[in-house]
């Protein structure tokens, strides 16, 4: 890297995207407006399963202000279908939600109807005036709970059924001294970004194309989806990134409205813009987590695990949207975690309901396995009399035996091993920290009318999905840098991480460099972030494409000072020659275009891994749980902003606690969701969970990419029920409690501490 | 529509008239007829805080008032606390301790603490928690939401000293 003195890379920078937050100059969906934008609101399925006999619109369009009322009819004979971001398995075709329902509907909150209007209060009036005859069927809310088909060319309501593994599972179980098998479920939450999604799409009829602004995520992915839709060139539609409140994998994946919208203003030939409201965020975005599983262990009398058998159950809801099968799948693949399990069997069953279609929610998959796992291997290691800690350091792989092959878990994807790391030094570290040894004496004790437990969870998680990210930098006319990347920005500070990669290898100072992130109008190509892949992919293609300007800028000094490129040195925007003649950048510039692209490419998945550390107390008269401790020690590889990290970390903590005490979508067995407000869907305030500590540690980088980044936005999620469940556990083991379920509300806990109660006085 | 009437107000110290229908909230008015789009609207419903502006000194959820309630009334947005390029104390500490992630909570974040260290500059951490816990923040976690709040007080007891002088 260039001579400056000091590389902001690996520094707690503040962020540039701060100033404008905070001022309240940020501009989100909802700030758009633009000369003759009208709006639009959503008629939404009031019911869970039923067919459509009638829609009359008259009323609705006879009022005034209100331009447009389109259903299915108005769209296409063919309703356009939501494709398969990711996994596309042939099985889940038939399950893909229609943009719009047509004949049936399949939950509360599918589309039905777009009424275009003056303003939004006006197209909500007409919302009530449309009046839509249905035909009521039943609604199916559980798995196997109904012999009622939801699709008519299916004979069940099973989409997926697969096994996979390595190893000989059954031979490990038959010869184990030791087996135990248990049921584990994690209840339906969502993302619940604070910004609800937006878009305002105008449509130029003159020159045939299409802006839509508000999007993000994969902007060039769903670029390619809705041009097929609509029937019009990639060329002629572009996607707009501007500021995202908060993404959290939910926001930015192809849903109806990401057609609706655009179709709408094509038809209307004005700007159109739409604002979700809460009610309707919460039954129309992707639910997730819903996961069920039966799992077994099986060990030797010392606690050597020899084998695991998982079934993991996912309710997919009404449709499959984008994600496929990730959240199940990935449920699946992490069973085994950061142990060395010989025999590993898994299956997966996707089946469909009448509920809001599921996808991926920060750690999907992960957050569920963990739990499962490290649930399973506490109780384990209870019967078999062994301390948890121990148990834990003794299965955990070493580091001689990285790379450590986990091929064979997901049957699309191919062989994928955990890369580096010292899985036994980072849980030493959580144990430390947590006080592990001074405080173990407290498990079960009842102190002060409160119960204290101690819980740990571990875990690997995987980041940095290809195939590739592309940037393109350009030194402007002032001298200052414009930093284009594919990569998405929903909140979490990428732009500031772009800025000091490219600031150090450029030697240009971070308030002079811009960056532009997302739109589709600013490079070919974009692959978008996911997957903890944005400082991964992204951040090592705008380093290559910073390393590439830098030779431009010293080839154009060259010619201008007359002196080898051997000579000259970068100093703060300046190239500097051995002699001490030296030139601006701003006055290279001046002479002749300075642009360079980078791309990275690399299939190779990135592993952090980490520990959790949870010390909870459980008020055993009313079932409430507080937090007394928490802490998660995560080895991200390499830190390039360690305050983002630790920001991201502290703010997954915070979501995953939520998604344990908290967070559920409740439905009643007709399959209406009772809690689609935030009076009623509980998430984490100011007031919760006060003490956290999050420990960023950075001891072996990862080999995919130069950066040496692991990708660092899920691991302070991943093992918080898994850790916090088993403290929970710890703390009612007297009373002959145990935690299978979540989430972990005070009337179930003390349902739980009721129902053992009475079990042991029955007993007597 | 037909009903708009004109209500007065002053924002950010300057005189306002905007011509609304009686239902129009607060919130709708200061974001749609003046354009103050750093209120932001998370739920419209009363419980996320993020539309909360400052109202003759006090914070209150503009989604649940009606900008005929303004009428005559003083109002504070964020707009009104610091520019881009002239922080106020409040949100310099906000932009030290990464008080923010996507930002769409912090307008309201910020109304709230400001009107809260207005009143009370000694506020203990308990106190600014309890009162924070009225507003939500998906991406932070809260905890450098109130350090940074923590770190702020001594900013407004300065003002306070001034005054009392
Ligand atoms: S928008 Fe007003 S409290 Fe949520
Ligand atoms: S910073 Fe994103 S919701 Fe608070």
């Amino acid at each position: 890297m260039s001579d400056v003195a000091k590389l902001l890379v690996g520094s707690a920078v503040e962020r540039m995207e701060d100033a404008r937050f905070l001022s309240g100059s940020g501009n989100f969906a909802d700030d758009l407006a633009v000369e003759g934008m009208l709006h639009a609101a959503i008629l939404r399925s009031p019911i869970a399963h039923a067919r459509i006999v009638a829609i009359d619109a008259s009323a609705a369009l006879a009022m005034p202000g209100i331009h447009a009322v389109i259903t299915a009819r108005d769209i296409s004979d063919t309703i356009p279908i939501i494709p398969l971001r990711l996994a596309p398995l042939p099985e889940f075709e038939p399950f893909r939600q229609p943009v719009i329902a047509s004949d049936k509907v399949r939950y509360v909150g599918e589309p039905i109807a777009v009424v275009i209007a003056d303003s939004r209060a006006l197209a909500e009036d007409a919302l009530e005036r449309i009046g839509i005859e249905f035909e009521a069927l039943s609604a199916v809310t559980e798995r196997g709970a109904s012999e009622t088909p939801l699709f008519d060319f299916a004979e069940d309501n099973v989409a997926l059924r697969y096994d996979a593994g390595f190893g000989d599972a059954d031979a490990a179980f038959a010869s184990a001294d030791y087996v135990r098998t248990e049921r584990f479920s994690v209840q339906r939450h969502t993302a619940l970004p604070m910004e609800t999604r937006g878009l305002l799409a105008e449509w130029n009829s003159s020159a045939g194309r299409l802006v839509v602004t508000g999007a993000t995520k994969v902007t060039f992915y769903n670029r390619r989806a809705l041009a097929q839709m609509l029937g019009l060139r990639e060329d002629d539609i572009d996607l707009i990134e501007i500021d995202v409140g908060g993404g959290f994998g939910v926001r930015g994946e192809f849903y109806p409205e990401d057609f609706l919208i655009p179709f709408a203003a094509r038809k209307v030939a004005r700007p159109v813009k739409w604002i979700e409201d809460r009610r309707e965020h919460l039954m129309a975005i992707n639910h997730s987590r819903d996961i069920a599983c039966e799992l077994s262990l099986a060990c030797r009398s010392d606690g050597m695990m020899l084998g695991l058998r998982g079934q993991v159950f996912a309710d997919m809801g009404a449709y499959i949207r984008t994600n496929g099968g990730v959240v199940p799948a990935k449920a699946a693949q992490f069973l085994p975690g950061p142990y060395r399990i010989p025999h590993v069997s898994v299956s997966v069953e996707a089946f469909m309901t009448s509920k809001t279609p599921v996808g991926t929610y920060r750690g999907p998959g992960r957050f569920e396995a963990n739990f499962f796992r490290e649930r399973l291997i506490d109780m384990a290691a209870t019967d078999l009399g062994i301390d948890i800690a121990e148990f834990r350091r003794k299965n955990l792989i070493t580091e001689q035996e990285l790379p450590y092959p986990i091929d064979g878990l997901v049957p699309y994807e191919g062989p994928t091993s955990y890369d580096t790391g010292d899985y036994v030094e980072v849980f030493e570290r959580a144990l430390k920290e947590i006080g592990w040894h001074e405080k173990r004496h407290l498990q079960g004790k009842l102190v002060d009318g409160v119960r204290h437990g101690i819980g740990l969870g571990c875990f690997v998680e995987s980041g940095g999905a290809g195939p590739k990210e592309n940037a393109a930098l350009t030194l402007e006319k002032d001298g200052s840098l414009t930093v284009a990347v594919g990569s998405s920005v929903l909140g979490q500070g990428l732009e500031t991480v772009l800025g000091q990669i490219a600031s150090d290898t450029l030697s240009i100072p971070f308030d002079r460099i811009r960056v532009l992130h997302g739109s589709t109008t600013l490079l070919d190509e974009g692959f978008g972030t996911y997957h903890s892949r944005a400082v991964v992919m992204g951040g090592s293609a705008v380093l290559d494409a910073a390393i590439r300007l830098r030779e431009k800028i010293l080839q154009q000094a060259s010619n201008h000072l007359g002196r080898p490129n051997s000579e000259l040195k970068i100093i703060n925007a300046n190239v500097v020659a051995d002699n001490g003649a030296s030139v601006s950048f701003a006055a290279l510039a001046a002479g002749c275009e300075l642009q360079a692209d980078g791309t990275f490419s690399n299939e190779v998945r990135t592993y952090s891994y980490g520990t959790h550390a949870a010390h909870v107390t459980v008020d055993p008269r009313t079932g409430a749980v507080k937090v007394l401790d928490y802490i998660a020690v995560e080895d991200v590889g390499r830190a390039i902003n360690p305050a983002i990290v630790h920001g991201q970390a502290i703010g997954a903590i915070v979501q995953g606690l939520g998604g344990v005490f908290l967070d559920h979508l409740i439905y009643d067995d007709q399959g209406q969701l009772l809690n689609a407000s935030l009076a009623d869907y509980l998430v984490p305030t100011a007031s919760d969970f006060p003490v956290l500590r999050a420990v960023t540690l950075e001891l072996r980088p990862s080999p995919s990419n130069p950066l040496g980044a692991k990708g660092a936005g899920e691991g302070g999620i991943v093992a918080v029920a898994a850790a916090t469940a088993n403290a929970v556990a710890a703390a009612l083991a007297p009373l002959n409690v145990e935690i299978h379920h979540l989430p972990l509300t005070p009337p179930r806990l003390w349902r739980l501490i009721k129902n053992a109660h009475a079990r042991a006085i029955t007993a007597a | 529509m037909t009903s708009a009437r004109p209500v007065h107000f002053t924002v950010n110290g300057a005189a306002a008239t905007v011509t609304v229908e009686p239902r129009t909230t607060l919130a709708d008015a200061l974001r749609n007829e003046l354009r103050l789009t750093g209120t932001h609207l998370g739920c419209e419903h009363g419980v996320c805080g993020a539309c909360t502006v400052i109202v003759d000194g006090a914070a209150v959820r503009g989604c649940l008032v009606l900008a005929a309630q303004a009428e005559g009334r003083e109002i504070t947005t964020v707009e009104g606390l610091g520019s881009a390029a002239h922080l106020s104390a409040l949100q310099l500490a906000f932009r030290k301790h990464h008080a923010l992630q996507c930002g769409f909570c912090t307008a309201g974040i910020l109304t709230t603490a400001h009107a809260l260290l207005t009143e009370e500059p000694h506020a203990d951490e308990d106190r600014i928690r309890e009162v924070i816990s009225g507003n939500l923040c998906r991406c932070t976690g809260y905890l450098p939401i109130i350090a940074a709040i923590m770190e702020a007080r001594i900013a407004y007891r300065d003002v306070q000293c001034e005054a009392a002088q």
